[in-house]
């Protein structure tokens, strides 16, 4: 007869396999169709590119990741940065940066406009907010897109009102890429935002004005650090996809704006450089994990320091 | 204490749960007892003193790390809660609210396979006698928390059990409705003779219900006795302590003969008392005295113990009289105040406390 | 009359807010007004017309690539919701144990992968495949979508699981139900809304992919956002808002449906 000790044991350990068994199917899934491929696209970063395309399979060298950093010139055999390569990873940092900033400043006051609605209203507002985030991301591009073209709104509307004669050029700059992000993930910033603030204990904020603490003041040193959660969230949120944005600046930029995402698609396309294409995703996987760490790290520090 | 069969035996049980890291809780400390057929038994403590656990245990849905548990002599630990005929009504009712009040009884015996008309017959029966019929097919959200616990007592009692667990089934009702289904549940256990195994930390309801009780404290079983034992004789300071009011009283042992001794108390005179099992032949004892067993007396007149009355507190059917004690300590006498028997001190006299031989009893600790 | 003293309110914060929600729609206003133009040009408005509508309809690319989109999403939405199930089974409502963190984080990979790396690194893969075996059918897109749907499934579910009185199972155990019993008439009854959500959550999120898809199919394989996508290349008619605003309306369909899903709380 087995003693209590060992029962318990057992049957602990048999919830844990169970529990293993469970996961498999959604385990192998991701393994075959999401993971496995990354290390195999790590092996590929380290093979020769073939002539149309593609790898010669099982030849190996360090072109790939060679050619992220620098170009060797034809003719005289010189190494140079790959200027090129650094201005669109440069591109993509900033205009991420940049757009996250933006959509929080455009955010913050959309999420706390909600959160200090009535009850009954909120759930309107939210549904409100939450339509053209569950729209193709395709669809709200091309809005923008009709919104920044010569003949768009924008342009129609500086012409209808005298202020230019002829149409700026919007598309295919910075400019456009820009907006075009801000437009997409704008929602994906509110969201988060707004789930922090829903939270507040607006007897806090009454306190501080008790403590005769400016509007200004309660904001910055009340209502700022309580919602500190939702704004590294919604960081997150937007600062990552945006560094791998491809759509945006594809449908917006065109060749002359591209990011990151798009010179990775010119390596399989035209630029028939795959290895060269398999190490540039690496490196904007590196890019997006630390700017994770630094975010994560920075919540938890943050968050501990509250009473 | 003869109780014939036992139903449920725990021998030697320790559970500790252990949390990442170094911490790890003695729930239940080599706890052994033995519940008899047909019994109302009640375990008794406060919140963490792991009565809980050891219906859980009973239940099934934990293991002993240490232990044995027996129900009818067999060795029930490897066993599922789905094989073992022991039933529980929770603290929270458990309803399943995606079911009718019907559905909710008939389940139990669905999943014992038992073929649809038994089933019927026996649900009807169930209503019956928790007096639900009229809400059989109400869902469980709809009706009130004390329908909705005669709906988990006729869940948990359709499928015939052995054993029948409680785990504070009525700590979620009022005052009135509390006092109305202890009495219903005491009914249905003397009508249906289920074994009753009753979890609570309300000491009176344990009181008025049990055939008999055990106290517990920090994982481990103090004293087990019916509730007058419980009551009249307890054995250590906790029991005396969590049931009742108490007075106590320190001394010294002078001599102990057959369960009676002597004990010269501190503040006062030399008294009878009887004694617990366990008190060390001499030496520093603890002697309690309940409030109703002691009388107030004039100072003049020969007395126990001697003090000031501090206050005197009225409470409709009876009277407390704390009395500050020469020498230290304080004392509380409880006085009913039937017509006959009218005490006419009043507060700042010099009284005397006087207790008889049966009133005191000497402390195992 | 003084006007009281809202704690509540920022300077500007209003203003910025309703700016927001108004700049927000504009742009899909607009799209959603020339789709119904009776002109060529998407932005010379030239009378009411449904013929995109019908156009769109007409079109046999259209018709192909909108098949296409919907089988891969009821496909790959139906077996991401039963791996998220049983994976949000074996991950909610247990102590740690060696491993589930790391389950965790492989569940929730596709949310820390930029769309575009794993795209990559599935043509990568599928192109060597394809090369080996020669199959260069929809197979590729259905894993690849059942793959990137599974996190998105896994979430309500998780969250409804989580939510779940847990004695309930237990006095489902304790009135003699097998593990399997009480799953089917306690636990599935109960999660079931999850399931759904999770469910309509995969499949709003595989019709909508761009990226992952647009790598992973093989020549001729379209599904309506790819085509919308090598549409925006070339001359742009009002074909596309039409198609766009239809798109539009199963959104807020499906958003309207989860909302009403997610409000009713056990």
């Amino acid at each position: 007869m087995a003693t209590a000790g060992e029962i318990a044991l057992a049957a602990v350990k048999r919830d844990i396999r169970n529990r293993w068994l469970l996961s498999v199917p959604a385990l192998v899934i991701i393994a075959l169709a999401a993971i496995g491929p990354l290390f195999v696209m790590l092996l590929y970063s380290f093979m020769v590119k073939g002539d149309y395309g593609d790898v010669k399979f099982g030849q190996f060298s360090f072109d790939g990741w060679f050619n992220v950093f620098f170009t060797r010139d034809i003719f005289d055999d010189t190494l140079t940065f790959a200027d090129a390569h650094l201005s669109i990873l440069w591109r993509s940092i900033s205009l991420s940066l940049i757009t996250t900033v933006t959509t929080l400043f455009f955010g913050f006051p959309t999420a706390y406009f909600i959160a200090t609605r009535p009850q009954h209203q909120r759930d309107t507002w939210l549904f409100v907010v939450t339509i053209p985030f569950w729209t193709n991301i395709l669809i709200r591009t091309f809005a923008m897109q009709e919104v920044l073209r010569n003949e768009g709104i924008i342009n129609s509307a500086l012409r209808a009102m005298h202020i230019i004669d002829s149409p700026i050029q919007i598309m295919f700059t910075n400019w456009a890429v820009l907006f075009g992000m801000v437009y997409v993930y704008l929602p994906l910033m509110v969201l988060p935002l707004y789930a922090s603030m829903e939270k507040i204990d607006f007897r806090l904020v009454e306190a501080g004005y008790d403590l005769y603490a400016t509007r200004l003041q309660v904001l910055r040193r009340i209502i700022i650090p309580l919602v500190k959660p939702g704004i590294i969230a919604g960081s997150i949120l937007v600062f990552i996809p945006s560094l791998g944005a491809y759509v945006t600046p594809r449908v917006l930029g065109g060749g002359k704006s591209m990011m990151l995402g798009n010179l990775i698609e010119l390596q399989f396309g035209q630029g028939r450089d795959w290895p060269l294409g398999a190490a540039l995703s690496i490196t904007l996987m590196v890019v997006v994990t630390l700017a994770l760490l630094v975010y994560v790290r920075n919540a938890s520090r943050g968050g501990g320091g509250h009473g | 204490m003869a109780i014939g069969k036992a139903a449920i035996e725990a021998v030697g049980v320790t559970k500790i749960f252990q949390s990442s890291g170094q911490d790890s809780l003695k729930a239940l400390d080599n706890v052994s007892v033995r519940i008899g057929e047909n019994e109302f038994f009640t375990l008794l403590g406060p919140s963490g003193c792991g009565k809980t656990t050891l219906l859980r245990l009973i239940a099934g849905f934990d293991f002993p790390t240490e232990g044995q548990i027996l129900l009818y002599g067999k060795d029930i630990a490897p066993l599922p809660p789905f094989q073992r005929p022991v039933n529980t009504v929770f603290q929270n009712y458990a309803l399943f609210p995606h079911m009718t009040v019907g559905q909710n009884i008939a389940f139990g015996l669905e999943m014992q396979g038992k073929p649809k008309a038994q089933v019927e017959a026996r649900v009807e029966q169930m209503l019956r006698l928790v007096q639900m019929e009229e809400l059989k097919t109400r869902k469980t959200s709809q009706i009130s928390g004390g329908q909705q616990q005669r709906v988990a007592l006729a869940r948990a009692l359709a499928p015939e059990p052995k054993v029948l667990l409680l785990d504070e089934p009525l700590s979620a009702l009022d005052y009135k409705l509390r006092k109305e289904m202890q009495i219903e549940l005491k009914r249905l256990q003397n009508e249906t003779g289920i074994t009753f195994i009753f979890v609570t930390h309300d000491q009176e309801e344990a009181l008025t219900m049990s055939d008999r009780i055990a106290v517990m404290s920090k994982g481990k079983i103090l004293q087990v006795g019916s509730p007058r034992d419980i009551y009249d004789r307890p054995a250590v300071r906790f029991v005396a302590n969590f049931i009742g009011e108490t007075n106590f009283l320190e001394g010294k042992l002078i001599s102990s003969v057959k369960g009676e001794a002597k004990v010269a108390l501190d503040v006062g005179e030399t008294i009878t008392a009887s004694l617990a099992d366990g008190v060390a032949p001499s030496g520093k004892v603890t002697v309690v005295v309940r409030p109703e067993h002691a009388t107030i007396v004039d100072k003049a007149k020969k007395a126990t113990l001697a003090g000031k009355l501090e206050n005197i507190v009225y409470f409709g059917t009876d009277t407390h009289y704390h009395v500050k004690l020469n020498g230290g300590g304080e004392f509380t006498v409880r006085h009913q105040n039937i017509q006959a028997g009218r005490l006419t001190f009043e507060k700042g006299d010099k009284v005397g406390v006087l207790f008889g031989a049966g009133a005191a009893r000497v402390l195992r600790d | 009359m003084a006007k009281s003293f809202s704690v509540r309110s920022q300077p500007g914060f209003v203003f910025v807010a309703l700016l927001c929600f108004f700049l927000l729609y504009l742009p899909i206003a607009t799209l959603v007004f020339y789709a119904f133009n009776a002109g060529v040009s998407v932005a010379v408005w030239e009378g009411f017309s449904l013929r995109w509508f019908q156009s769109a309809m007409n079109n046999s690319e259209v018709q192909e690539a909108t098949l296409r989109s919907v089988f891969i999403a009821v496909t790959a939405a139906f077996l991401s919701t039963i791996a998220a199930t049983m994976a949000a089974l074996a991950t909610t409502r247990t102590p740690d144990y060696p491993g589930l963190t790391f389950k965790y984080a492989f569940i929730n990979q596709p949310l820390m992968v930029p769309e575009i790396v794993t795209a990559v690194a599935l043509l990568i893969v599928f192109s060597r495949i394809k090369v080996w075996t020669g199959y260069s059918g929809i197979g590729y897109l259905l894993a690849a979508h059942t793959a990137f749907c599974i996190p998105f499934a896994y979430l309500p579910i998780r969250a409804r699981l989580e939510n779940m009185d847990l004695t309930l199972e237990r006095a489902a155990a304790d009135l003699y139900a097998t593990p399997w019993n009480t799953f089917k008439r306690v636990t599935l009854p109960l999660l079931w809304p999850g399931i759904l959500a999770g469910f309509m959550l995969a499949f709003v999120i595989s019709l909508d992919d761009v990226v992952i898809t647009e790598f992973v199919k093989s020549g001729g394989q379209e599904t309506l956002p790819t085509y919308m996508l090598g549409q925006l290349r070339r001359v742009v008619t009002p074909e596309i808002n039409a198609i766009s605003t239809v798109f539009l309306a199963i959104s807020i369909l499906f958003v309207t449906i989860f909302f009403f899903l997610n409000r009713k709380k056990v």
